[in-house]
C-alpha cells in the first residue's frame, strides 16, 4: 500500500514522475491534509443541503395545511391562518423581468463597448465605474429609491407613460412607489452582472473569428454580429438568467420602492409586492406559528425558482466559455 | 433608390453609438446615488454621530456609533464561520480537485449557493440558531453572513490559488519538502495577497447586506454587551431610519449610508491594492 500514490493522482500533475511517490517521506501527512481539506469542501455540500431541508422543515406546517392552494389563491390573512402566494409571486416575477428589459439591452450594449469599440484607454475606467455599481449595498439603493428615484419618476416620467402609452399597463394616479419603480432600481442593480458576464462571454470569442468577419469587409457592427453576438448566444442566455436569479432574490431596494401592497394588477404604476420583501416586512413580526411557516415557505419557494434558475444559467456559461478553450 | 452601402454605414454608426450611449448612461445613476449620499450625508456626519447611540424621536443629537460596532460585529464572527471553511475548500478544488467528480458537485455548489437569496439565508439561521435559543442575536447574524461569504471565498481562493505557477511547487518538491507542507509554505504564500483580496471583497460583499439581519441580528438602540443579544447593524440601522416618518432620522439614514458606503467602498479598493486583476474575482 502506498498512501502517496493517491494523493498524487489527483493533483495536477498529468503523469507523476515514477520516483516521485516513492520518494515521499510524508505520504501519511498528505494524506491527512487532502482529508482534511476534502471535509471543508464537504462541508458546502452539507450546507447546501442543509439550508434546503431547514426550509423544508420550517415550512412543513404551512405546507401541511394549505396544501397546493398555497400557490394558487391570492388571498393572505395570517389573523384567519390564510396563506396565498400569487400576488408576492407575481410582484417578484414582474418586477425582475421589467428589470431584466430594461438592463439587458443595456448590459450588452456596455460589454460590447467594452470589449469591442471602446477605445483602450476608456475600457477600464468604465468597467470600474460599472462594477462600482456592484459593491454598493442594497439598503443605499433603497434609501435613493424612496428620496429620489421615486418622486423622480411621479414627477416626470410617470406622466410621460401614462400620456403617451397608457392603456391597462400605465394608468395614473401615480404614487412612485410602484412596481415599474422597483423595475427600473432592480435594473440598476443587475446592470453590473449582465455586463461582467457578457464581457466575458465576448471576450472568449477568439479574435480570429473577427478577423475573419472584418477580412470580408463588415463593418463594426456586423462584425459584432456576426462574429462576437452569433457564436456567444448561449453564454448571453446564461449571464441574463444569473442577473434574473439575483433580481429575483434583491430584497431591501424592492421592499422599500415597490409599495408593499398583495395586489395583481396589470396596472405597472400600482403599488405591488414581492416574496422577498413580504418576508422581509412580516417575519420578525409574524403573528403565530403557522404565518412564520408560511413565510418560510415563500422562502422556499423563492429558493426553488432562483435555484433552478441557476443551475440552468451557470451550465450555460460554462458551456459557452469552455466551447473556445479547447 | 436606397443605397445599401449608405444603410451599412448609417446602421454601424447608430449602433456603435447606441453602445456607448449605452455606458454613458448607466453612470447616471452611479453618480446621481453618490453625489446625494454625500450631498446629504454629510450634514449630519460629525464625531458624535459616529460614537453615540440613538436617541428617542424628537431629542437632537443621537448617532450610529453602536450600530458601526454592531457591523464590525458581525462582520467578525462571519469571517470565524466563512473563512476556515471557504479558505481550505478552495485549496481542496484547486490542489486536489482537478478533475473529479466530488470536487465538480462542490463547485457547481459553491455556484448556486452564491445566487441563494439573501433573505433565504436568513430565514435558515432563524430556524437554526434564533428559534432555539429564543432571542435574536449578533451570532445568528454573524452565522447567516457567514453562509454567504463561504461560497465567495471558496471560489475566488480556488482561482487565485490555480494561478501560482506549477513550476513553483516543482521546485518544492524537488528539494523533498512533502505535498502537504508546499501547499502551506510555498502554494498559500505565493497567492496570499490574491487570497486576501478574495476576502476583502466577500467581507465588502456582506457588510453591505441587510436582508439576513431583519430577524436574526435584529436591532437594538444601545451599546453591545455580548453576542447573544439583539445588535444593531448600519445596513439595519439605515432601513429602520429611512422608512420612518420622522425627518431627523431620515438625514441620519443618508448619513448612515454614506458611513456604510465609505466603509464598504474602502474595503473594495484596498482589496483592489492587494491584487492589480480583480476582474476575474467580480463574479
Amino acid at each position: 500500500m502506498n498512501p502517496s500514490l493517491d494523493a498524487t493522482k489527483d493533483t495536477q500533475i498529468e503523469k507523476p514522475l515514477p520516483f516521485f511517490s516513492q520518494m515521499s517521506q510524508a505520504g501519511f501527512g498528505d494524506k491527512v491534509f487532502q482529508k482534511l481539506t476534502a471535509f471543508f469542501a464537504f462541508l458546502i455540500l452539507f450546507l447546501a443541503c442543509m439550508t434546503a431541508f431547514t426550509l423544508w422543515h420550517a415550512s412543513a406546517d404551512s405546507i401541511h395545511k394549505m396544501g397546493w392552494k398555497f400557490l394558487t389563491t391570492s388571498d393572505w390573512d395570517p389573523v384567519q391562518g390564510v396563506f396565498g402566494a400569487i400576488p408576492y409571486v407575481y410582484g417578484t416575477l414582474m418586477s425582475s423581468l421589467l428589470a431584466l428589459l430594461i438592463a439587458a439591452p443595456f448590459g450588452i450594449g456596455i460589454s460590447l463597448f467594452l470589449t469591442e469599440l471602446a477605445p483602450q484607454k476608456l475600457r477600464e475606467p468604465v468597467a470600474f465605474l460599472v462594477e462600482t455599481l456592484a459593491a454598493i449595498p442594497s439598503v443605499v439603493y433603497g434609501l435613493w429609491g424612496i428620496f429620489l428615484l421615486a418622486p423622480f419618476m411621479r414627477e416626470h416620467i410617470d406622466p410621460l407613460l401614462i400620456k403617451y402609452i397608457g392603456g391597462p399597463f400605465f394608468k395614473g394616479p401615480s404614487t412612485g412607489l410602484s412596481l415599474f419603480t422597483a423595475g427600473v432600481i432592480l435594473s440598476i442593480m443587475i446592470l453590473p452582472t449582465i455586463t461582467a458576464i457578457s464581457r466575458e462571454v465576448f471576450e472568449s470569442v477568439p479574435n480570429s473569428y473577427r478577423e475573419s468577419a472584418k477580412a470580408l469587409g463588415a463593418t463594426n457592427w456586423e462584425t459584432i454580429q456576426l462574429a462576437v453576438m452569433k457564436p456567444s448566444k448561449v453564454g448571453l442566455l446564461g449571464a441574463i438568467m444569473l442577473a434574473l436569479g439575483r433580481a429575483l432574490g434583491e430584497t431591501m431596494a424592492v421592499t422599500m420602492v415597490i409599495g408593499n401592497r398583495p395586489e395583481v394588477s396589470a396596472n405597472l404604476l400600482g403599488a405591488s409586492h414581492s416574496m422577498a420583501s413580504v418576508i422581509a416586512n412580516e417575519f420578525s413580526e409574524a403573528v403565530g406559528d403557522i404565518h412564520v411557516s408560511a413565510l418560510a415557505e415563500i422562502g422556499l419557494l423563492l429558493m426553488v425558482i432562483t435555484l433552478l434558475l441557476n443551475i440552468a444559467a451557470h451550465l450555460l456559461v460554462w458551456f459557452t466559455t469552455s466551447k473556445f478553450q479547447r | 433608390m436606397f443605397d445599401y452601402q449608405t444603410y451599412r454605414r448609417w446602421t454601424d454608426r447608430t449602433m456603435v453609438f447606441l453602445c456607448g450611449a449605452a455606458a454613458f448612461i448607466a453612470m447616471i445613476p452611479l453618480v446621481s446615488l453618490l453625489a446625494y449620499v454625500i450631498i446629504r450625508g454629510v450634514k449630519r456626519l460629525d464625531w458624535t454621530f459616529l460614537t453615540s447611540i440613538p436617541t428617542p424621536v424628537g431629542i437632537t443629537g443621537g448617532g450610529m456609533g453602536n450600530a458601526i460596532v454592531g457591523t464590525i460585529t458581525l462582520v467578525i464572527i462571519a469571517c470565524c464561520v466563512g473563512l476556515p471553511i471557504g479558505i481550505m475548500a478552495g485549496i481542496y478544488l484547486s490542489e486536489f480537485g482537478k478533475k473529479n467528480k466530488f470536487a465538480w458537485c462542490v463547485r457547481f455548489t459553491a455556484d448556486i449557493l452564491s445566487g441563494v437569496p439573501s433573505i433565504v439565508t436568513g430565514i435558515v439561521a432563524y430556524t437554526l440558531i434564533v428559534r432555539p435559543m429564543h432571542n435574536f442575536s449578533a451570532l445568528a447574524g454573524g452565522v447567516a453572513l457567514g453562509f454567504m461569504m463561504i461560497p465567495i471565498v471558496t471560489r475566488t481562493t480556488e482561482e487565485l490559488v490555480k494561478l501560482v505557477p506549477h513550476s513553483i511547487r516543482e521546485a518544492s518538491w524537488a528539494l523533498g519538502v512533502s505535498q502537504w507542507k508546499t501547499i502551506l509554505n510555498v502554494v498559500i504564500r505565493t497567492a496570499r495577497n490574491g487570497i486576501l483580496t478574495g476576502v476583502l471583497l466577500s467581507i465588502a460583499r456582506i457588510a453591505g447586506e441587510t436582508a439576513p439581519l431583519l430577524f436574526t441580528a435584529f436591532n437594538n438602540q444601545f451599546w453591545p454587551h455580548g453576542i447573544n443579544e439583539p445588535t444593531a447593524s448600519l445596513t439595519v440601522q439605515v432601513f429602520t431610519y429611512a422608512i420612518s416618518p420622522f425627518k431627523d432620522w431620515q438625514d441620519q439614514a443618508w448619513t448612515g449610508a454614506l458611513v456604510l458606503l465609505i466603509l464598504v467602498l474602502a474595503v473594495n479598493m484596498a482589496a483592489k491594492l492587494f491584487f492589480k486583476n480583480p476582474r476575474q474575482l467580480l463574479r
